[in-house]
């Protein structure tokens, strides 16, 4: 015998999950909305074959406790955040299918934002939102679809435009959003308005299916308790006051959107994540042949944001890390970095580092006159203080440090390439402290992925390297020994 | 090469995509937005998924939703961003859920400024969310462990079902260093909890309800029982020149470095002081701090906070000898000098 009626698939046979005594019915008031539109959900889950894909999120609210009735994969999630929690979900199962159940004050109050990001992401997922025009599970405060003039625990005397503002139309406000793909909004009136309802639910699921886009169905849905109206009277309620100012209707469709394929996520073998990466994995096999007399370096690098003293920090440190050595480079970060100045402390050691910030440093390179009057006085005694001469013109520097005066970039002027005076920077410091080898930082250079610019580059680093010699000046002492 | 010089954040990133991680969502805020960056740079390269959440608590609940689904996942923050997660983290917390939460800690109360701070510590340390749940706290100290500590919050996450945070602050997440590339971990632990999307999984729940009140009880219970079990197996510290020492520094990250250096040269005066490092800030090393406590003269606490951490020092020595704090805060980290005066006049005060 074929059954004419039955509880569809996607509804559990027993409430067990619920915390009432009866395991039978649900935990809803009588005449509430929530029972039609779960059925509907439902039969919809089952016919579409959906059953075993299905998530089903339930946020605060009276749908809060969606998993009692929903045999599919359930999630609750927190106030207003369904929207979000399902991207995760569906983020992370490419294949399943989504449906967000969220109420009036969830979806348009405290999850606005969430559902308004969701949407407008284009996520796959399928919204039911049930408006009832106030909250339900906190027992009748206004929500934001609440009517004008409406009384409610926390309008008691009713909605007024000055204080509440106007009834929010979401389908209205969402549907100005270019990526959904169908919005429309139905009502739970009477049997013909109910059909309607069961429709555009199984086009927004056949949406999501399909892999064309974010779907909602906006469900005008009567409650009869928080409106203080007996159930049959409740629905009369709907159709005379809700309707008019929430009209049914299909807001946005889009039956050309271009469907994606939901691929499952790859999973990839060690190979493959390194590969990726760009890197290799395991412990460095490089033998490190560091002089027992290195001393430790601390730096700070300082000059106008653009000169590239932060990159220059980068390169010593990374040059100095090729050759086995402790390194550190530490940045002055955030808006000083738009505009001003750029500053980087830089420590290399053939000793474990402790601190990576520089108080008082060995060697300062100043490529301005600001980072020059900034830093001077901080360089120990014994230290060494490099700067660009070109832009320095008054130099007080400190009587127990070493002025090291180079006109950085009049010398990359003249190599013709006026961004190169960190470079040439660079070939200055490596001469006057031996912080690292040229060779390891020439080899750094030709990794440029700019091949023109290697070679002047590598002009710099010389030029650099003869203007610090011409200097005749001894530094064996520089650094901490 | 197998070493890279890599900033403290986009260690983090490699680190997770490492571990299996493979779904990024956050929002940008200094100094903790190159991992953002550095996630949303490498996480299409391996199949995964990065969001710019609309807000740090859109990010949290999409780490909530992929995290139901059995996905290793993660996102990252600074203060203030972090406070807006802690309601996330309670329902992660309360679902059971592993996930890996990166808090970078700047200047604070307020929008205070970008500086590196350690301010957090309450808050992350003893649950900032609602209600009763404990989050395991990593606190690296340099590029190396923000990639190594970030593969081993995940594992912690999987293996306790519970968030996992990693503590750092802002000169720890923009340094740079070397690291030395882990092998990538390709089993990931069956979940058999998770909601798939599948008809074997048709009967899985994610939920943080509990009406009856003796349900919440008791799940709270489970909680707790799974925090003993952590406290027991979970303690991690590093212990610095403390052999022969008549005083104990105690600080954890940026802090624990500068200290380092203090320790050399006070060591070098004849001072002898070594460190005891927390790396797990919750759990937090008791028993160790205990024994220390019996030998020494006093402690010293050293923190970028007005006095978070020394609290749990001393309740771990049950102010068994005098401790005492040195602070700096606003964005300001102490100097090896700084420090250096403190030390001595610890050793003034209990010669």
């Amino acid at each position: 015998m074929k059954d004419v009626f039955k509880k569809p698939d996607s509804f559990f046979d027993e409430f067990s999950r619920s915390a009432g005594v009866d395991k039978e019915a649900t935990h809803y008031c009588p005449g509430c909305g929530h029972g039609n539109l779960h059925k509907l959900v439902a039969e919809a889950i089952d016919d579409l074959g959906i059953v075993d894909r299905t998530v089903f999120v339930s946020p605060v609210g009276c749908s809060v406790f969606g998993y009692y009735y929903f045999h599919v994969g359930n999630v609750q999630a927190a106030h207003g955040r369904a929207p979000a929690v399902a991207t995760g979900v569906r983020r992370a199962l490419p294949q399943s299918i989504v449906i967000s159940y969220q109420g009036d004050g969830d979806l348009a109050a405290i999850g606005a934002n969430e559902i308004l990001q969701a949407a407008n992401r284009g996520e796959l997922m399928t919204v039911i939102f049930v408006n009832n025009a106030i909250y339900g599970m906190t027992g009748g405060q206004m929500a934001p679809t609440t009517l004008l003039g409406q009384k409610t625990t926390t309008t008691p005397y009713g909605r007024k435009i000055a204080n509440e503002g106007y009834p929010l139309r979401v389908s209205e406000l969402l549907s100005t959003l270019t990526a959904p793909v169908y919005i429309e909004r139905c009502t739970l009136e009477d049997s013909k308005t109910i059909m309607k309802t069961r429709k555009a639910i199984r086009k927004a699921l056949e949406y999501q299916i399909s892999g064309k886009g974010f779907s909602l169905v906006e469900v005008l849905s009567p409650c009869p308790t928080g409106w203080e109206i007996e159930p049959l009277a409740s629905r009369e309620w709907l159709t005379k006051n809700m309707v008019s100012v929430f009209p049914p209707g299909v807001y946005k469709e889009r039956t050309d959107a271009e469907p994606r394929t939901m691929e499952p996520l790859k999973v990839l073998n060690a190979q493959e994540v390194l590969g990726a990466l760009n890197m290799s994995a395991g412990p460095d096999q490089r033998v490190a042949s560091i002089p027992p007399d290195f001393p430790t370096h601390e730096l700070v690098l300082a000059g106008f944001g653009g000169q590239g003293v932060l990159l220059l920090g980068q390169l010593l440190t990374k040059s100095s890390m090729t050759e086995g050595k402790f390194v550190s480079w530490l940045p002055s970060y955030g808006p000083e970095m738009r505009g001003g100045t750029a500053n980087c402390h830089v420590v290399v050691s053939r000793r474990r580092i402790g601190s990576p910030f520089v108080p008082r440093p060995t060697l300062l390179i100043a490529m301005n006159q600001p980072s020059l009057e900034k830093f001077a006085d901080s360089v120990r005694p014994g230290g060494m203080v490099v700067y660009d001469s070109s832009f320095v013109k008054t130099a007080s520097i400190p009587s127990h440090v070493t002025p090291v005066p180079i006109p950085f970039s009049e010398i990359a002027n003249q190599l013709g390439n006026a961004k190169t005076a960190n470079m040439v920077a660079a070939g200055a410091i490596i001469a006057l402290t031996g912080i690292t080898e040229e060779e390891s930082f020439t080899a750094l250079i030709k990794k440029l992925r700019k091949k023109e610019l290697i070679e002047t580059n590598l002009k710099a680093l010389a030029a650099g390297r003869e203007s610090a010699l011409a200097l005749g000046i001894q530094v064996a002492g520089v650094g901490i020994h | 090469m197998s070493k890279e010089l890599l900033k403290g954040n986009e260690a983090i990133v490699v680190g997770a995509i490492l571990a299996g991680c493979r779904s990024y969502f956050g929002y940008p805020i200094t100094p903790a937005s190159e991992i953002a960056e550095t996630a949303a740079l490498l996480m299409p390269k391996v199949g995964g998924t990065f969001i710019q959440a609309e807000s740090e608590i859109g990010a949290i609940n999409m780490v909530y939703g992929a995290a139901s689904c059995g996905q290793r996942t993660m996102t990252a923050s600074s203060s203030p961003g972090i406070s807006l997660k802690q309601e996330g983290i309670s329902y992660c917390a309360c679902a059971e859920l592993p996930c890996v939460v990166v808090d970078i800690m700047r200047g604070g109360p307020g929008l205070g400024n970008i500086g590196p701070e350690q301010a957090d510590y309450n808050q992350m340390v003893k649950g900032g969310g609602h209600g009763n749940y404990k989050v395991v706290c990593l606190a690296p100290n340099g590029a190396q462990e923000m990639c190594d500590l970030t593969m081993l919050a995940f594992d912690l996450a999987d293996t306790y079902r519970n968030p996992v945070a990693i503590l750092a602050d802002g000169f720890i997440g923009q340094m740079m260093e070397p690291v030395e590339i882990p092998a990538p971990v390709i089993d990931l632990p069956e979940k058999k909890w998770a909601v798939k999307g599948t008809g074997d999984t048709r009967d899985n729940l994610i939920s943080s309800i509990y009406l009856k009140h003796d349900d919440l009880e008791a799940q709270i219970h489970k909680l707790y029982a799974k925090y003993n079990e952590i406290e027991k197996a979970e303690v991690r510290f590093e212990e610095y020149r403390l052999d022969d020492c008549e005083y104990v520094a105690v600080a954890y990250g940026i802090v624990s470095r500068i200290l380092m250096s203090a320790i050399d040269e006070a060591r070098d005066a004849g001072i002898k002081i070594g460190m005891l490092r927390p790396i797990t800030l919750w759990p937090f090393p008791n028993a160790r701090l205990r024994e220390l406590s019996r030998h020494v003269k006093g402690m010293l606490v050293a923190e970028c906070s007005t006095g978070m951490l020394i609290d749990d020092v001393k309740l771990a020595i049950e102010c068994s000898v005098p401790v005492r704090l040195y602070s700096r805060v606003g964005g300001n980290i102490p100097s090896a000098t700084e420090l250096g005066i403190a030390i001595r006049q610890l050793q003034e005060e209990l010669p």
